[in-house]
């Protein structure tokens, strides 16, 4: 790096190109939220700043009750798909001899290998034939279904960190008596809960963002905040839509603005 | 050795001691394994099965094995005499989602690449900060983004009225509702798709390659060819794997950007389960999407093995 008149990293026009994409990548979105802040009703037309519309979202009902229904399915499948990750992570990357992992590591992922709207066809023959038998249609479906495809989001961090753990902490814990589920409490899992946690909150912003599986196993009357927003795409928007983008981009983003400084922390060489 | 091993050392205790080890295992991994075999690995065996039978009238299915999904996914029956010929709308869908998955690969490579090496080439600091700005919109709800492009490139949006009053149109182009919303729309969704995994192949360049041959007399060009290239490709192969795959199964863009008429492959199947009402027809298309999607990564994984080899 001594000579500095030549930089022979450079590759001219790259930097050209970087720019225009992140500007592309951004004007959109930038559009979009500051839109949400106008005072006038018709999009494209700017009339003073006003949080007019964030009312207008807040006090409709139909987004309250999309929002709710969005969380707690989040939340739970989030959960559940973290629990089941953490678990199946540890069975898989602790120790040799368990010759099944790759296969079962295989099995986690299918989800991420199946076009989305292959999945949301194959599931709404599936939840048709347990309404038939059984007659319930409630939120289970939707819990169910992002459980399963959150798994291997859940999975990538968790195993990762696991991969990276320094195995001797483990086997000292063992070699002072302490049995499996003390070692894993006082051991593994404080080394572990960062990259939990990011298992749980990569989990819970892929339900949120869910679209397509959603609208297409919800069952009439439900709407999950992204089906609802579809709705609105096909009718035509209000600005009140802006709105609701621009509380749901700043959620996403602080999101994987958290899992980015929790990454940070535990890799200070990175 | 794994069989020395395991005679000369293994008591029965030690083996009792593994067997346990295993089940253990397997106990964990069983709330996992029975959530994806239950809710995404069964409903595939269903879909196949589905595609063998006969459609009822107001949907669903009726319990009788019948080909007749399979035929007409490429082909159609004349309405006068009753001759098979080719199923044009649908090969034209087909033909169409194939078309703009490979447009959107070739797009995402072209601004995807290079913007990755830039990344890739910054100072820690700038580099981090970029990536997340590549993060970002990744991470942002689809349907926002859709949103925004559609806010963008209607016929009020920004791109006319930026073209407008610089006189360059005389009448806002339609862009909406075209082959080319769809295109663009899958271009800046799958962008990040692109350059993460060529970031991680830039990251891995040993820049002391990079000088040796410019020592050598090298061009930047030929060193972009020679030396860079190769060591990147295999990023490139699986950016390219990763955009064209989600791009064929494509559904929400092409719902909202391309509007009712231009049709892709998941467009397609999801009609037949709804106004269509051909629940088998839409699950045998479902399996041609699949068998396409696996056919497209064994092509890759043989392309990149053999460069690996070779």
């Amino acid at each position: 790096m001594a000579d500095r008149s030549f930089d022979k990293r450079r590759i001219p026009g790259a930097g050209l190109i970087a720019a225009l994409a992140f500007a592309v990548l951004y004007i959109p979105l930038v559009i979009l939220v500051t839109y949400s802040f106008n005072a006038g009703s018709r999009i494209g037309k700017w009339e003073g700043f006003s949080l007019h519309w964030y009312g207008v979202a807040f006090r409709n009902e139909d987004i309250q009750s999309a929002t709710l229904l969005s969380v707690k399915v989040a939340v739970i499948a989030a959960l559940v798909a973290t629990v089941c990750a953490t678990l199946v992570a540890l069975a898989t990357t602790r120790g040799q001899g368990f010759k099944a992992g790759r296969f079962v590591q295989l099995a986690v992922n299918q989800p991420l290998m199946v076009p989305e709207i292959v999945t949301a066809m194959a599931l709404l023959i599936l939840f048709a034939v347990i309404k038939d038998a059984t007659g319930y249609s409630g939120t289970g479906y939707l819990i169910a279904a992002h459980s399963a495809f959150c798994i291997p989001f859940a999975f990538m961090p968790v195993r990762a960190r696991l991969q990276d753990m320094d195995t001797n902490l483990e086997a000292a814990a063992a070699d002072l008596y302490a049995n499996a589920w003390v070692t894993f409490r006082r051991v593994t899992l404080p080394l572990l809960w960062p990259a939990v946690l990011a298992g749980f909150m990569l989990a819970f912003v892929i339900s949120l963002d869910d679209v397509l599986i959603s609208e297409f196993i919800k069952t009439a009357g439900q709407e999950t905040l992204p089906t609802y927003l579809l709705g609105q795409l096909r009718r035509g928007i209000t600005a009140d839509v802006y709105a609701v983008s621009t509380i749901l981009l700043a959620v996403s983003t602080a999101i994987v603005t958290l899992i980015f400084v929790i990454n940070r922390k535990k890799k200070p060489g990175l | 050795m794994q069989g020395i091993h395991e005679i000369t050392l293994h008591s029965d205790a030690e083996q009792a001691q593994e067997r346990q080890d295993r089940r253990t295992r397997w106990l964990l991994s069983s709330p996992a394994l029975a959530i994806i075999a239950v809710f995404s690995i069964a409903p595939m065996a269903i879909i196949l099965v589905y595609s063998f039978l006969e459609p009822g009238k107001y949907g669903n299915v009726v319990w009788s094995f019948s080909l007749d999904a399979w035929i007409s996914v490429f082909a159609e029956r004349d309405i006068f005499d009753g001759t098979l010929g080719l199923a044009d709308a649908h090969l034209s869908i087909f033909w169409r989602s194939i078309k703009l998955s490979l447009l959107t690969t070739f797009t995402t490579m072209m601004i995807g690449v290079p913007m990755a090496y830039y990344v890739a080439t910054r100072a820690a600091g700038i580099r981090n900060l970029l990536l997340f700005l590549i993060t970002v919109p990744f991470w942002t709800n689809l349907l926002i983004r859709v949103l925004a492009i559609q806010e963008v490139i209607r016929k009020d949006g920004l791109i006319n009225t930026v073209l407008l009053n610089l006189g360059l149109v005389q009448e806002p182009l339609q862009m909406l509702f075209t082959d080319f919303a769809i295109g663009f729309g899958m271009t800046y969704v799958f962008l990040p798709l692109m350059v993460l995994p060529v970031y991680a192949a830039v990251e891995r360049i040993d820049f002391r390659l990079v000088e040796a041959a410019y020592d050598l007399y090298a061009s930047r060009w030929t060193v972009i060819r020679r030396v860079i290239f190769p060591i990147i490709r295999p990023g490139v192969i699986a950016g390219s794997a990763l955009v064209f795959i989600p791009s064929l199964g494509e559904f929400v863009i092409a719902r909202v950007l391309g509007g009712g008429k231009n049709l892709m492959l998941g467009n397609l199947i999801a009609l037949q389960f709804g106004q269509g009402r051909n629940w088998p027809l839409g699950a045998a298309l479902s399996v041609t999407m699949l068998v396409l999607i696996i056919s497209v990564l064994l092509i890759v994984l043989r392309f990149t093995k053999g460069r690996i080899n070779g």
